[in-house]
């Protein structure tokens, strides 16, 4: 049954990103805004602009273009970016491992964060600390990740000059690594050093997008635990004389993991699509900034691509989160 | 049947005073908030200490007046080109609150029909409105509103058009799920013994049960449109370049950081307190609203 389920989510995925890509694309070429207009030289003959505009293939018919990109697309070719004048796809695959780094990195430190939160507010539960926790977490969501740019940019970048506040790592560092993930290879290949300078400039943007997610977690996970241990199993087991947190750790802990992880891990789609303000605020070479840039200057290729791109993480983030809950939860699994 | 109506369409002072407490601090904090956030729009000419527009390149990037260097004229000092930030900072409230009024209620006037026809009339029609939200949701919402900005233009209505166009799937998600819990409860198959057609029954038993819920979302809502407000003119694709708002302001800021952290911070603090503002008044409203939500 609940197989099932998942198999009709992935039927469904390939008529989504089609939905995506329509609208994207009639977006962008219905509403004025002329790309051509801001890459042509001031002076430029009509024969110019006419030339550059079937270069890039906007002198076709609506539909014509759609489908003439459906089919690159399809090959695996997202076309020519108009403002960089580069492969979209090269682009993307340059861009794109900056972003996941910085959302792993986030995602592990707000998972770390809310845990802790939720076992202390659990501690805590009855008593009159309990608000405190509460109300912590309360401040946390209510603010959200670019504001959190912002606080912490202007606390520990210029009020307290700990951290660097631009880039993703400073430019005299000779990285000299295989592929874009530069955190994990560098972690991987121990080089610690390019690991540490990279850590340095990542924490910030990192703290911000963990920080709203970290009191979701905190959140769900306290409320599942408080559920959980009103449950007889939790209470027998108090009365067999097991000590309180050895009961919330071992027996509490693991069933309330289950809605935890079903609920908050929709929202790191959020924590996702945060990045591309946490990006900009940071000045951090990712695809969000590139996102902003790219719509700044009207390049159709390169905001179809990132946008596409944007939709499948998206989609393969609910599918895992989806996955995960299926096999921690012993129900669902023989259901 | 239609005694309990009138009584309960007459409510006794005392239950509004009941209402009044349940909402609690929250409500109290949230009302007072937001009331200084409305006031600060509305009365700009008049508490404004400057025109928010006049430059004075002699006095720029001057600090708050309690600072070494401030002066008394300019409360909250100078921007780079030596306009008043006290000033600015309050005549970028208008900004807020033109948005976060007709944005949050055009996405809730969309979402709430749409998710009302989904959830009662079911089959196709829930079908097609479910699919058309799950492709919605596959777009990351701030890329989406920056997209849509840039390509309608500057200005306050494609700001407006651009959450109306994102977020009316907020409501109708929620919406349409509750209608559907609503319809099985006892009440409103009562109401179709008693023959309302359907349209009878959801604006009449189904619309105000959903009122609670849809307080709170809108207040949440408005939070959220003054967010992307602030972020679209801080990507610098808001309203038009010479209108004071939060989001300019901290993008002015940001260039002057190191110089000038006041220039970015006070925006800040105005945004948060506007948003905790209307998210504890939309808490504190539910709660004052709905008798079952007590506990």
């Amino acid at each position: 049954m609940r197989w099932g389920e998942l198999i009709r989510r992935f039927v469904l995925i390939p008529p989504t990103l089609f939905g995506v890509a329509v609208i994207v694309f009639v977006l962008l070429r219905v509403v004025p805004g002329d790309p051509i207009a801001m890459m042509i030289p001031p002076g430029a003959s009509e024969a110019d602009i006419g030339r550059l505009r079937a270069l890039y293939g906007l002198d076709q018919p609506i539909l014509q273009q759609f489908a003439t990109w459906l089919g690159q697309v399809a090959s695996g070719d997202f076309g020519r970016s108009i403002s960089v004048r580069q492969n979209v796809l090269e682009l993307l695959l340059a861009r794109l491992p900056a972003t996941i780094e910085l959302a792993l990195l986030a995602t592990m430190i707000a998972v770390l964060f809310g845990v802790f939160a939720a076992l202390i507010g659990i501690l805590l539960r009855g008593r009159r600390a309990e608000w405190i926790v509460d109300g912590g977490i309360g401040m946390l969501l209510a603010i959200p990740d670019f504001l959190w740019a912002l606080i912490l940019l202007l606390l520990f970048g210029v009020l307290i000059p700990l951290l660097p506040i631009s880039g993703r790592i400073d430019p005299e560092i000779d990285l000299s690594l295989r592929s874009n993930f530069y955190l994990i290879e560098s972690v991987l290949t121990g080089r610690f050093d390019i690991a540490f300078a990279l850590l340095h400039h990542m924490i910030l943007p990192a703290l911000a997008l963990a920080l709203p997610f970290a009191a979701l977690v905190a959140r769900l996970l306290k409320a599942s635990l408080a559920e959980a241990e009103d449950q007889d199993y939790a209470q027998i087991a108090r009365a067999r004389g097991y000590s309180r947190p050895d009961i919330l750790l071992h027996e509490v802990f693991p069933n309330a993991l289950i809605p935890t992880v079903a609920l908050g891990g929709v929202q790191v789609t959020l924590l996702l699509g945060g990045t591309v303000l946490v990006e900009r605020i940071f000045s951090y070479e990712g695809i969000g900034n590139m996102a902003i840039d790219a719509v700044i200057n009207r390049d159709f290729p390169l905001i179809q691509g990132l946008v596409l791109t944007f939709a499948v993480l998206f989609i393969a983030l609910n599918l895992v989160v989806d996955l995960v809950v299926t096999m921690l939860d012993p129900r669902l699994r023989h259901g | 049947m239609a005694d309990i109506a009138v009584t309960s369409i007459a409510a006794p002072p005392s239950r509004l005073l009941a209402g009044l407490k349940r909402g609690g601090p929250r409500l109290w904090l949230g009302a007072a908030l937001v009331a200084l956030l409305v006031l600060a729009a509305i009365l700009a000419p008049v508490l404004a200490p400057h025109d928010p527009l006049e430059q004075d390149l002699m006095s720029a990037q001057l600090p708050p007046a309690w600072m070494i260097g401030g002066e008394p004229a300019f409360l909250l000092g100078t921007d780079s080109l030596g306009r008043c930030v006290l000033s600015r900072l309050i005549y970028s409230a208008r900004t807020a609150v033109m948005v976060a009024l007709i944005a949050a209620t055009l996405a809730a006037a969309i979402g709430v029909a749409l998710g009302l026809f989904a959830g009662s009339f079911g089959g196709w029609v829930d079908q097609f409105i479910s699919r058309l939200i799950d492709v919605w949701m596959a777009f990351p919402p701030v890329l989406l509103s920056i997209v849509l900005a840039a390509v309608i233009g500057a200005g306050l209505t494609s700001v407006i058009a651009a959450i109306v166009v994102v977020d009316w799937t907020r409501f109708a998600r929620v919406i349409r799920a509750e209608t559907m819990v609503q319809l099985t409860r006892d009440y409103a198959a009562a109401a179709r013994v008693i023959g309302l057609s359907r349209a009878e029954l959801l604006r009449l038993e189904i619309l105000p049960n959903l009122v609670p819920l849809l307080v709170t979302l809108l207040a949440v809502e408005m939070g959220i449109a003054i967010l992307v407000e602030v972020i679209l003119s801080f990507v610098g694709i808001s309203v038009a370049g010479d209108t004071p708002t939060w989001g300019s302001m901290i993008a002015e800021g940001r260039q002057i950081v190191y110089q000038a952290p006041w220039i970015m911070a006070l925006p800040i603090v105005c945004i948060i307190t506007s948003v905790i503002g209307l998210n504890l008044f939309g808490d504190g409203l539910r709660l004052a609203l709905d008798p079952v939500q007590r506990s």
